[in-house]
């Protein structure tokens, strides 16, 4: 019955998160209407002070607290960070669009902070139940902010699909867990890695197991063949609410990957290798012909996400700490580019208009040149163009697949991105080569321009002077595994 | 034991026939009733495998509260059943291949040596005294109090999510304010006007 109180140090950031979560609803509740902006600034604070913590108390062993079910190591460290700086930004880039439509309520700061704290548990998740628990308080938060506007019935059907099939994913998520589970007889992500090495259990369980488990992952990954969600829910949530979607999210999924495949079933890795060459293949070839066919911007870089799924997932295909290593510097890439990408989306619109088809850009280099260039440097780092941080994060991931030997994967990882350049580059045609349809000014605050020149100027820099980065992601996974 | 296997076996028969005339019958209440049928069974069941706790849990939560409001739910829909089992027959084959090749598959693995009595051992029968309910609560507040928490904190979240949702300030109806009612002062009622009284003619 001896009980010792567990560490609670390396979980500080989450507690402290937390805190200010209650703070920030309450602060909400008696600032009323006319002071809806201290909301925003108190999650700012949050944020930066879960990333003093988080900074405070890194270091690279890995460290184990709550009997083993929360872990904090380089790699949930180093992606925190990065989870604080994304939904940082996220607030700052949907400031000016949020209050414009009505959203700019305390739900929507303290949802966000909900999301980012269930990330945050998913990247330090070292127990079964912990990760799905993770995954839920993301997801849940997620399905009531893309219903947070109302009115909109587009926004309504959006959230009731994201939903439903959510729901199904978690239940698949669930059902490969309790085959795990039946198999091995724990929880714990590392008895399972050794429980699995003693073969003790039947072979046949854990694959049955696993086919369920990578369904759930892929579901929250929206990798085709489970991608039906994504597009519909990138169109029909607000500017701001898809932004949040689409990017931190994909670093706390990496987290979940990493956690789930690589330290839980890394024994089973020759089962999983074929699952996900078949998924990242049909990625990369749905997401980029489909997204041919777009007309709607939001819509079309759903379908750009999904190419870069299956790009991510050859990282984890490479097995190993160059794979890995590279699919978290993708992923961060990623982020990078899909936050600039939505910011500027969100830039463009205003009051009742919300600048989302592609024809919408027409002529913007004639309309605001400064904004034309970022998007056009977006663009070339999602196409892969050199020296954007995009073109690096391919070539890294293609030269840890290429030592795992799959030069086949490798040559239609390449024809398909070539192919999804055309989408990208129509984009820099439309804002260059066409004239404008729409002359207003655009009109946006300072803070919002040093970010997203900061944004610009990072995908260069980074694309230039990838080293840091790719140290810091390497140095992440070496010292965790 | 004999007593035992009699329980479990028409337990288990009630929680299949109903279970079977959940997704069977034609109206809707009858198939919210039998659902709580196989929930009542149910937790017969698991007070066979000496779950207590869990047994009461679940006729508390999911008979007494999640049901009810469901059953009220269904009873208020109106629900066009021509319409729902439109293209029923259509999509029937591929809904029975895949059922089919799931249940092959679950079978393999729940009929593996894995699961089989030898492996799994029968697990001890406890003492009077031993509480289950006790020793969840030890376990949830020690063990798993991390997860305990996140479940607490996923609740708080599906609060702050329902009333973001639904919650409206119609301006359009005519409620009293009690609050302000309340606080009013007299000052604000009355009016007291000095006029110059009027003389008698």
């Amino acid at each position: 019955m001896d009980f010792l109180l567990p560490d609670f140090t390396p979980a500080y950031p989450e507690i402290f998160l937390l805190f200010m979560i209650c703070v920030v609803m309450l602060a909400d509740l008696f600032a009323g209407e006319k002071n809806r902006l201290l909301s925003f600034y108190l999650s700012l604070l949050t944020l930066a002070g879960c990333a003093f913590i988080t900074y405070g108390i890194y270091s690279t062993e890995v460290r184990y607290t709550f009997s083993g079910m929360f872990v904090g190591d380089a790699m949930s460290d180093t992606l925190k960070l990065m989870i604080y700086l994304t939904v940082a930004a996220v607030l700052i880039y949907s400031r000016a669009y949020i209050s414009l439509r009505g959203l700019l309520k305390g739900e929507f700061f303290s949802l966000t902070l909900f999301a980012t704290l269930g990330m945050m548990v998913m990247v330090s998740a070292s127990h079964l139940i912990t990760l799905y628990l993770g995954i839920e308080l993301l997801s849940l938060s997620l399905y009531a902010m893309v219903a947070l506007q109302r009115e909109s019935a587009v926004a309504t059907e959006a959230a009731i699909k994201f939903f439903v099939l959510g729901a199904l994913a978690s239940g698949f998520l669930l059902y490969g867990m309790s085959m795990l589970y039946g198999a091995t007889g724990t929880l714990h992500i590392s008895e399972l890695t050794k429980s699995i090495q003693q073969g003790t259990a039947d072979h046949d369980i854990f694959v049955v197991g696993l086919v369920f488990v990578v369904a759930g992952i892929s579901f929250k990954l929206s990798a085709v063949p489970f991608h039906m969600w994504a597009p519909d829910v990138y169109e029909g949530a607000p500017t701001a609410i898809t932004l949040f979607i689409g990017s931190a999210p994909k670093l706390a999924a990496f987290g979940f990957v990493m956690r789930l495949l690589v330290e839980g079933l890394g024994e089973l890795a020759t089962d999983w290798q074929g699952m996900l060459v078949l998924l990242s293949v049909a990625s990369m070839a749905v997401g980029n012909f489909v997204a041919i066919a777009q007309l709607n911007i939001k819509r079309m870089l759903a379908y750009s996400t999904i190419s870069h799924v299956g790009f991510v997932l050859l990282g984890f295909i490479a097995i190993g700490e160059n794979g890995y290593s590279s699919a978290m510097f993708y992923v961060i890439a990623y982020v990078l580019m899909t936050l600039g990408a939505f910011g500027i989306i969100m830039l463009l619109s205003r009051e009742g208009f919300e600048a989302d088809k592609i024809s919408d850009f027409k002529g913007l280099n004639q309309r605001s040149p400064w904004l034309a260039f970022m998007m056009l440097l977006i663009m070339f780092s999602m196409a892969g163009v050199p020296p954007m941080i995009g073109f690096y994060a391919k070539l890294a991931v293609f030269q840890a697949v290429l030592e795992a030997g799959y030069v086949w994967l490798v040559v239609v990882a390449v024809v398909l991105a070539l192919i999804g350049a055309f989408y990208y580059l129509r984009i820099i045609k439309f804002m260059y080569f066409d004239a404008p349809e729409d002359t207003r000014p655009i009109l946006f605050k300072p803070d919002v321009r040093i970010l997203i020149s900061t944004n610009g100027l990072a995908i260069v820099l980074l694309g230039i002077f990838p080293q840091a980065l790719m140290g810091l992601s390497l140095s992440a996974i070496q010292h965790s595994m | 034991m004999i007593f035992q296997d009699f329980v479990f076996y028409s337990l288990a028969s009630v929680v299949i026939i109903s279970a079977l005339g959940v997704i069977t019958l034609r109206n809707p209440v009858y198939s919210v009733l039998l659902l709580v049928l196989a929930f009542v069974t149910s937790s017969g069941l698991w007070l066979l495998l000496e779950a207590e706790f869990l047994a009461i849990a679940l006729v508390v939560v999911y008979v007494g509260a999640v049901m009810v409001l469901f059953l009220f739910v269904v009873m208020m829909l109106d629900i066009n059943l021509d319409q729902m089992r439109e293209g029923f027959w259509k999509w029937f084959p591929f809904g029975a291949i895949l059922a089919f090749i799931m249940t092959v598959e679950m079978s393999m693995v729940l009929m593996s040596k894995q699961f089989s009595s030898e492996i799994i051992q029968t697990p001890e029968y406890k003492s009077v005294d031993y509480s289950n309910t006790k020793e969840l609560g030890r376990l949830i507040y020690t063990e798993y109090v991390y997860v305990f928490e996140l479940a607490a904190v996923i609740l708080l979240v599906a609060m702050v999510a329902a009333i973001a949702i639904t919650l409206r300030h119609r301006t359009d109806k005519k409620s009293s304010n009690a609050s302000r009612q309340i606080a009013v002062s007299r000052n604000e009622r009355l009016k007291v006007i000095s006029m110059p009284a009027e003389k008698k003619e």
